[in-house]
């Protein structure tokens, strides 16, 4: 079996190869062999990573693969080799396996896209992209040095603003969707700048990238430097904020829904935004060794965590609610692996991968549901936002229980898992997190009264979408999807359903196979008080829904929230998102935009071209006044003849 | 009080001074060429007086005999016009007046600083120095190479000077 | 017994003439012929060098240089000939077209 890790490579090379196959032959293969490909890509990749945890599961020491040799400069010595290990297959099979259900979506998604929208060529460039981002994820989770993992980590961010600006025409003014992406780059470059950081202090500090070296040093160099080892761990966390979407970092996500619903799925719940929590856990004898950190992470987990929901509440566009929630289990994980609860972080990753894609696939059905339904009775192609009615606003919804039965049931088991409904999955994990963060009350405060507010979003969300009575058109005569897409649905909604296997309590099986890499993982408490707690917070929370919105009628899309009317102000507030991004813009966009406002025009034009074009006119000015000296009398030049005669002779006497 | 040597000299040497001046200033240019004439005949008188024969009856014969003659002929051709006593260019006699005396004061110093460092005086010409068998002799021997240049060198002046003054017969 | 330097100092007097008379006179012909009284200026100082070291050498230089002065004269003069065709006139100043 040993043998077999080997084929480490391929989780990197076959998304290379299907991504090149798609990029050259595209367009001769048509819509079905793109797609063909690209599925075929990542699904061998996920037979492979299937293979190496079987490989793992008889011999779970890490194994290093060498691929080749990369920077050797001086003591620097960075090489691509693949590390093998319980840590990085786990990330493996959930990019590859999610992954794959996504692209076999995305197929019958982006169908309709291009006949929505024409541009057949679009189909090509979402599948190379999308393969591109499968092949930087797993450079990020298959690398054994940081260096490495930053190069995939980049890497997923290029692929993430290529997506989300992928119908980079549409959008506000035209630009709209092009500006997210640009904001989403901007604000992950922040993030990254403190990777970089961290990067640059852990070469100094341990003088090395590689994993081995670093954690086997973590202990000494922290005792003998420990100012080093914060900055290290804080500025990680910065990294970390920026890419999985913490406080104060997390404004993109929400822009970032303006990309295809596939992506939103993959991208931006399922793996991007999960590697901030994946370099934590992969840091855990750097963070072990610094508990400050370790608290300041769990905070800005918990206030995320609770922030985000509160805004979840307040929206009305079926893609932002669940962007926000993203973020709010984003800051569950981050909250767990800072209180040192490694593998309660990763179970939540592994289930909110499942049930997370799970309900963004889901509302992409019901958005193609209202689409065809609108596409059918105006006859003709419309734009994602040429509509005359928004197919991604709830308030336009309503009744499609019945009219798209096998999306309501999926959508429900994803629901349910999200809110911590036993004996779903997100039951489990949410509550290996809760149980851990016992030890700080108001941790544990924050993400109690985080569980309730999802709970209570999802169950607006059903009722606002599912139920009631059709509040327009397109939700009246909405179809169910097809096949292609609604199969990937009933996968993922299983996986929801029986995933909370992974990690029982009592059987703790991901508990066993992460400790063989993560140090230090604390046994997972299952405390009867929290669970019931939990379930209970998570049940009320649904009620709470029913009340509000399930038990009347919400009348038409133009009429108030029926929150709104109770917590008039709150609701207005949670609305705006708190205000935040036009607070960053007052604050830091304005700001600079006057600053390239002042370079562009004098400094740019005025003292660069004006020194350029200074020069010339110079120059010529010098020419021009020289050129007086050739007046053609023939005196004159011998009079500067004699002149130089006097002067030569001047200088030979008194030498 | 001065040898006689040097009262021979100092006469000549203001006969040519003063020739040369009145060259300059004369506004006839028919003046200034026969007053180049009497220039060259007493620096000729100097060259006989530093023991150079030959070189002196060259002098009159080459230059104030046949140079000489040529430019009269020239003015003569050209029209002896009296150009206007106004002077053009702005600062050319005040640059030139400049140069004139720079000239002057700098040579002046390098001739006190040659006199103070050991230039000697002048012996009286013996008869066998210069003599034209003598000249000849170098002149067919070491210089035979310079003198066949030369010859050449006039051939091709006279043949230019036929060329540029020659005028193309249908022209007219 | 002159010294030489008396004769450095006239062929420098007579030299300062010839160069005056470049730059003062418009007349072309007096131009050439301050140029011949420069020759000359270098002529006496080659003299009087052969006769104080009593080196033949000056002497034949000048014979050379005598030389190459009718030739330079005769070409000249054969140039201001040609031009005053065209010009109708031996004022310097008037053959300035070529300025700028």
């Amino acid at each position: 079996m040993a043998a077999y890790f080997g084929l480490v490579p391929w989780v990197v090379f076959l998304p290379v190869i299907g991504l090149l196959l798609n990029l050259l032959f595209g367009r001769r293969l048509g819509e079905k062999g793109i797609g063909l490909i690209a599925s075929l890509a990542a699904g061998l990749a996920f037979v492979v990573s299937v293979v190496l945890a079987l490989g793992l599961g008889y011999n779970p020491q890490p194994v290093t693969i060498h691929r080749a040799d990369w920077l050797v400069v001086g003591s620097l010595n960075v090489a691509w080799n693949f590390r093998v290990d319980t840590l990085s297959v786990t990330m493996m099979l959930v990019v590859s396996g999610v992954g794959t259900l996504i692209h076999i979506y995305a197929t019958g998604y982006m169908h309709s896209d291009v006949c929505h929208n024409g541009d057949p060529g679009r189909y090509r460039r979402f599948f190379v992209f999308f393969n591109l981002f499968i092949v930087a994820m797993m450079i990020l989770v298959s690398a054994d040095n940081y260096l490495m993992l930053f190069v995939g980590w980049e890497g997923v961010g290029l692929c993430s603003y290529l997506l989300i600006g992928f119908w980079f025409e549409k959008g506000q003014e035209g630009l709209g969707n092009a500006r997210a992406a640009k904001k989403a780059f901007v604000v992950n470059r922040i993030g990254d700048f403190g990777v970089l950081v961290a990067l640059f202090f852990i070469f100094w500090a341990f003088g090395s990238f590689n994993f081995t070296d670093v954690f086997s040093k973590a202990a000494a160099v922290s005792q003998a430097l420990p100012a080093v080892t914060l900055a290290i761990t804080l500025f990680l966390l910065l990294g970390v904020a920026g890419k999985s979407a913490q406080l104060p970092l997390y404004v993109w996500l929400p822009d970032a829904m303006a990309g295809p619903t596939p992506v939103s799925a993959l991208i931006h719940a399922a793996t991007m935004v999960t590697a901030g929590v994946y370099l934590i856990a992969r840091s855990s004898p750097l963070f072990n060794m610094m508990p400050a950190a370790g608290q300041i992470v769990a905070w800005v987990g918990a206030l995320t965590a609770f922030f985000a929901a509160t805004i979840a509440v307040g929206q009305s566009d079926i893609k932002k609610v669940l962007a926000y929630s993203t973020i709010s289990q984003l800051g569950f994980m981050v909250a767990a692996v800072g209180m040192g609860a490694y593998v309660a972080g990763m179970f939540h990753l592994v289930t909110h991968a499942f049930f997370k894609s799970l309900l963004f696939l889901s509302a992409g059905s019901v958005i193609l549901g209202m689409e065809r339904a609108d596409e059918g009775q105006h006859g003709e192609a419309s734009g994602h936002t040429v509509q005359e009615t928004d197919p991604q606003d709830m308030r336009n919804m309503g009744g499609l229980q019945s009219r798209m039965p096998l999306t309501f049931w999926v959508y429900l088991a994803g629901a349910l898992a999200l809110s911590g409904i036993a004996p779903l999955a997100g039951f489990f994990s949410k509550d290996e997190i809760l149980a851990a963060a016992g030890h700080t009350p108001a941790i544990f405060v924050l993400l109690i009264l985080a569980a309730f507010l999802t709970a209570f979003y999802m169950g607006r969300q059903i009722f606002m979408v599912f139920f009631g009575k059709p509040r327009s058109q397109p939700a009246a005569q909405a179809s169910e999807s097809p096949a292609i897409i609604t199969g990937p649905l009933v996968v993922l909604a299983i996986l929801s359903v029986v995933g909370g296997v992974l990690n029982l309590p009592g059987l703790a099986w991901l508990e066993q196979w992460l400790s063989h890499t993560v140090q230090d993982v604390l046994p997972g408490e299952f405390t009867w008080p929290v669970a019931l707690g939990s379930l209970t917070v998570g049940l009320l929370g649904l009620v709470v829904a029913w009340l509000v919105y399930g038990r009347r009628s919400l009348g038409s899309p133009a009429s108030p929230d029926p929150l709104e009317l109770s917590l008039n102000g709150l609701f207005r507030a949670v609305e705006h998102k708190w205000w935040v991004d036009e607070a960053y813009h007052a604050i830091f966009v304005r700001r600079y935009e006057q600053l390239t406002h002042f370079l562009s025009q004098p400094v740019d034009l005025g003292v660069i071209d004006g020194a350029a074009n200074g020069l010339a006119r110079l120059s010529r000015g010098l020419a021009q006044a020289w050129s007086r000296l050739e007046n053609g009398f023939v005196r004159t030049y011998a009079l500067a003849i004699a002149i130089g005669l006097v002067l030569i002779l001047g200088y030979l006497v008194l030498r | 009080m001065l040898s006689s040597q040097e009262l021979v000299f100092f006469s000549v040497a203001l006969v040519v001074i003063a020739t040369a001046v009145a060259m300059l200033l004369s506004r006839n240019a028919v003046h200034s060429v026969l007053f180049l004439v009497l220039n060259f005949a007493s620096v000729a008188a100097l060259y006989m007086i530093l023991g150079a024969p030959f070189i002196a009856l060259a002098q009159v014969t080459v230059y104030a005999g046949a140079i000489m003659i040529l430019f009269l002929f020239v003015v003569m051709l050209l029209g002896a016009e009296r150009l206007s006593g106004k002077e053009p260019l702005r600062g050319q006699r005040l640059m030139a007046g400049v140069v004139f005396v720079a000239l002057l004061v700098e040579a002046g110093v390098m001739v006190m600083l040659q006199s103070r460092g050991g230039l000697g005086s002048l012996t009286p010409p013996t008869g066998s120095f210069a003599n034209p068998a003598e000249i000849g002799m170098a002149l067919f021997t070491s210089y035979s190479l310079p003198f066949e240049l030369t010859s050449v060198l006039l051939v091709v002046a006279a043949v230019g000077a036929i060329v540029l003054t020659h005028r193309e017969k249908k022209e007219h | 017994m002159v010294p030489v330097s008396y004769y450095l100092a006239l062929s420098v007097i007579l030299f300062s003439l010839g160069v005056m008379g470049v730059l003062l006179r418009r007349n072309a012909i007096v131009i050439f012929m301050s140029l011949e009284l420069m020759f000359n200026a270098a002529n006496l100082v080659f003299v009087a060098f052969a006769s104080y070291y009593q080196a033949l050498s000056g002497q034949i230089f000048v014979f050379f240089v005598m030389t190459v002065a009718a030739a330079e004269v005769a070409v000249g003069l054969a140039l201001m000939v040609a031009i005053f065709r065209s010009k109708k006139s031996i004022d310097v100043d008037q053959m300035s077209s070529m300025k700028g």
